[in-house]
């Protein structure tokens, strides 16, 4: 019998989470996943692989999950994802997988993502299922940084035959799963597991290491690296442009998430680097890391947190269970608003003054355009602002590879079916191609990445770009 | 990758000199750029600029002034055979070296020791080297002979005429320009203050003055932002933009706002830990 609606997931209660980091959702238990498992239709033509940036063989290790074998599902997701722990947790499920799931068409599609999740905890309490790694090749590849393409790219080359080095600037691995998911929608202990893997199949990981400075992507080359994969991702956070952004309590949220998630400042003074924050939080922006700072700001002590958008419900670019979770927690929404300047006293911010919006046509990228009323200017009393209105391209790699060819707007310059660069040997992928984009995007094009270097380094060749 | 202190001297009243083990940094390094240093798990990432690098040992040398915790607990645990957590670097883009004629090299407190290098670079691209140092007094001083050895002209002044003349670097610049010294680029390191006054002072002659700035960084590797100064109206970032920018561009009102913003936040861990930063500690003989 059909079970028209997906099963819920437990979590933790939302008067109860705003006062401490631990995780949100906490996860199937084995009845739990079965049962969800079940609702899976089996379809003789299944879309939802397709639907997967990574291609997960979702009907195969749904039915797996549903029989019971959940090292068999745990293998299966294994074949084509090397991060499934985090997918499984932060991935937009249902724009992909779920979004074309047949049960989705007239019920609730399964619950991919929690399943995904429920196999990589599985794994985790009952020990790894280590891919199998092809014999040595000895072909050496380097890798830049660390987040979820270079983790990808890292493992598939890896599971190749090839050596590979990763390195990362900071001093942990994991890029910006780290530095900015926050610990309650992404526990770090999950990231290291994960990195932990990729060290027990032999991939070496050299922290500290910012590529550019200590040694080119020339130098790596030089070096005897046969091919270099550039994932170092986005970069400077971008401000708005407005009079007062260089007063104290002006947060990019790069620098408010990295001083919370990377440096514990949530722990401060056990921990030394700090955070100062007002009882009242304003952070503009409308997507996944907006959300991010808005809930992490009650979590730090706040008694209000504002998100101001300048769209309206239907253009908030997170997820619909990050707005959700943000909403429950009390986080309140001005849409339609946007702001004009901050406004401070002795170089420290007091407020910021907004002004109401009204959509007007489309824009280049399909959603309506917000345009300001005049006159309706309004103020909001604040020392602490948030600004979440994304980042450049990290600016390093293309700074020091005169070479590497890049956009206006700084981004590497790569075949989006391979990866390659306008450098031989080169190849990129993730958010320093594409711009701001998912977890699993840049895990798609790392994979990509991998299987044309792997082309490249046993061929001896340049490989073409595909199209 | 942690990395071993192969050397720790004293150079004055809370100020300390440190060579590290780091031979690729050390190779890569140059004049004007700096390294970030996480000291243990729970540390923070401070910036420090390279002073210098021993290429025989593979050692970077740092001089660290005890202001905070990390460099007040840096000085009071960290001694030679120790090993540093984290070290990352060189970051920052380095001093633009040429030969630009007569060159004025201005050295304020801890100051002095990033300017070493640049002083030297300047003097082996050809330049005349005027160096102006300058402390609170004489016991603050160092590296008094490596700038005679090297520049053409010395001038000391301190804050309470205890060695050279009393007074402030900018007091020295103002009368070289006076005497009608022709000065083609002027170098500035030291407390924010100090470069601002520095900067005003050229700033009528129209003489290209270099500051390099230490503003509050949290990654350090072009990332978070929190680097950001206003140079020229523009949002600049300290780590991969500068340290060293326009003086006469600088918001400097600005950036020393933006470096008290924590200043509670830093009094509460030092209290914590019972350290005892130097602007506490009694100028006690040593």
């Amino acid at each position: 019998m059909i079970k028209p609606r997906q099963t819920q997931m437990r979590q933790q209660r939302p008067y109860e989470r705003i006062h401490n980091f631990d995780e949100v959702p906490l996860g199937y238990t084995e009845e739990e996943a079965v049962r969800e498992a079940n609702r899976c239709l089996q379809c003789q033509y299944p879309t939802c692989i397709d639907g997967c940036p990574v291609n997960v063989d979702i009907p195969r290790f749904v039915g797996q999950v549903a029989r019971g074998d959940f090292a068999g599902a745990v293998a299966t997701i294994r074949e084509t994802n090397s991060l499934p722990a985090v997918c499984g947790r932060v991935c937009p499920q249902e724009d992909q997988c779920q979004g074309v799931c047949a049960m989705g068409r007239k019920f609730e599609s399964v619950a991919i993502g929690r399943l995904e999740r429920f196999c990589a905890d599985w794994e985790a309490e009952n020990g790894p299922c280590c891919p199998p790694v092809a014999a040595d090749t000895s072909k050496r590849v380097a890798v830049i940084g660390s987040g979820p393409a270079g983790l990808t790219a890292a493992s598939d080359l890896r599971r190749l035959g090839h050596t590979v080095t990763v390195f990362e600037a900071l001093h942990v691995a994991g890029g910006v799963l780290v530095y900015g998911i926050p610990e309650f929608r992404l526990p770090k202990a999950i990231v290291s597991r994960e990195v932990e893997a990729l060290r027990a199949i032999g991939v070496t990981i050299e922290l500290n290491e910012v590529i550019g400075r200590v040694i080119t992507v020339d130098g790596l080359l030089e070096r005897g690296f046969d091919a270099v994969f550039v994932g170092t991702g986005a970069g400077l956070p971008r401000f708005l442009g407005i009079p007062g952004e260089q007063l104290g309590g002006v947060y990019s949220a790069n620098e408010f998430l990295t001083r919370t998630n990377l440096m514990r400042a949530y722990r401060f003074p056990d921990y030394d680097t700090p955070i100062r924050i007002g009882e009242r939080v304003v952070t503009i922006g409308g997507g996944n890391v907006a959300m991010d700072a808005a809930r992490t700001a009650l979590r730090l002590g706040a008694r209000e947190s504002i998100v101001i958008y300048r769209r309206s419900v239907e253009e908030l670019p997170a997820r619909v269970e990050e707005v959700e979770h943000a909403s429950e927690e009390g986080v309140f929404f001005h849409l339609l608003a946007t702001p004009v300047r901050f406004l401070g006293e002795d170089h420290e911010l007091s407020g910021v003054e907004c002004v109401e919006m009204k959509l007007g046509e489309p824009d280049d990228s399909g959603r309506r355009r917000p345009i300001p009323i005049p006159g309706t200017e309004f103020r909001i009393e604040t020392d602490t602002v948030v600004i979440a209105v994304g980042n450049e391209p990290h600016p390093l790699v293309p700074k020091t590879t005169p070479d590497l060819e890049v956009n206006r707007w700084g981004n590497i310059v790569a075949d989006p079916k391979s990866g390659l660069t306008s450098k031989p040997g080169v190849f990129a992928g993730g958010d320093i191609v594409t711009g701001a984009a998912t977890v699993i995007e840049a895990m798609g094009a790392g994979k990509r990445a991998a299987t044309a270097i792997h082309a490249y380094v046993m061929g001896g060749t340049d490989v073409a770009p595909t199209d | 990758m942690s990395r071993r202190i192969l050397e720790k001297k004293q150079l004055g009243p809370c100020i300390w000199e440190y060579l590290i083990e780091a031979p690729d940094i050390a190779k890569a390094a140059r004049a004007g750029q700096f390294v970030i240093v996480r000291l243990h798990e729970k540390g923070e990432r401070i910036p420090l600029t390279i002073v210098e690098t021993e290429q025989a040992v593979g050692g970077v040398r740092l001089v660290v002034q005890e202001v905070g915790k990390t460099t007040c607990e840096m000085v009071a645990g960290f001694d030679a055979g120790d090993a540093l957590l984290d070290f990352v670097g060189p970051l920052g883009e380095p001093s633009e070296i040429a030969r630009y004629g007569v060159t004025v090299c201005i050295g304020g407190g801890v100051g002095i020791a990033p300017l070493y290098p640049i002083a030297r670079e300047l003097k082996a691209a050809g330049n005349r080297v005027i160096a102006v140092l300058g402390a609170r007094s004489a016991d603050c001083l160092f590296y008094e002979k490596e700038f005679a050895d090297l520049c053409d002209a010395v001038h000391i002044v301190t804050d309470d005429g205890s060695r050279g003349e009393s007074g402030f670097t900018s007091d020295v610049l103002g009368r070289l320009l006076d005497t009608g010294e022709k000065i083609d680029r002027v170098w500035a390191i030291g407390p924010p203050i100090m470069m601002k006054v520095c900067a005003d002072v050229t700033r009528p002659h129209g003489i290209p003055t270099v500051v390099s700035l230490n503003p509050i960084m949290v990654d350090g590797t072009g990332m978070c932002g929190g680097c950001r100064v206003e140079v020229g109206g523009k949002t600049r970032f300290a780590c991969v933009d500068g340290p060293e920018f326009d003086g006469h561009q600088v918001d400097f009102d600005g950036l020393m706002a933006r470096l008290r913003f924590y200043t509670r936040s830093e009094t509460r861990l030092l209290d914590e830990h019972e350290l005892q930063p130097c602007t506490r500690k009694q100028e006690e003989a040593w």
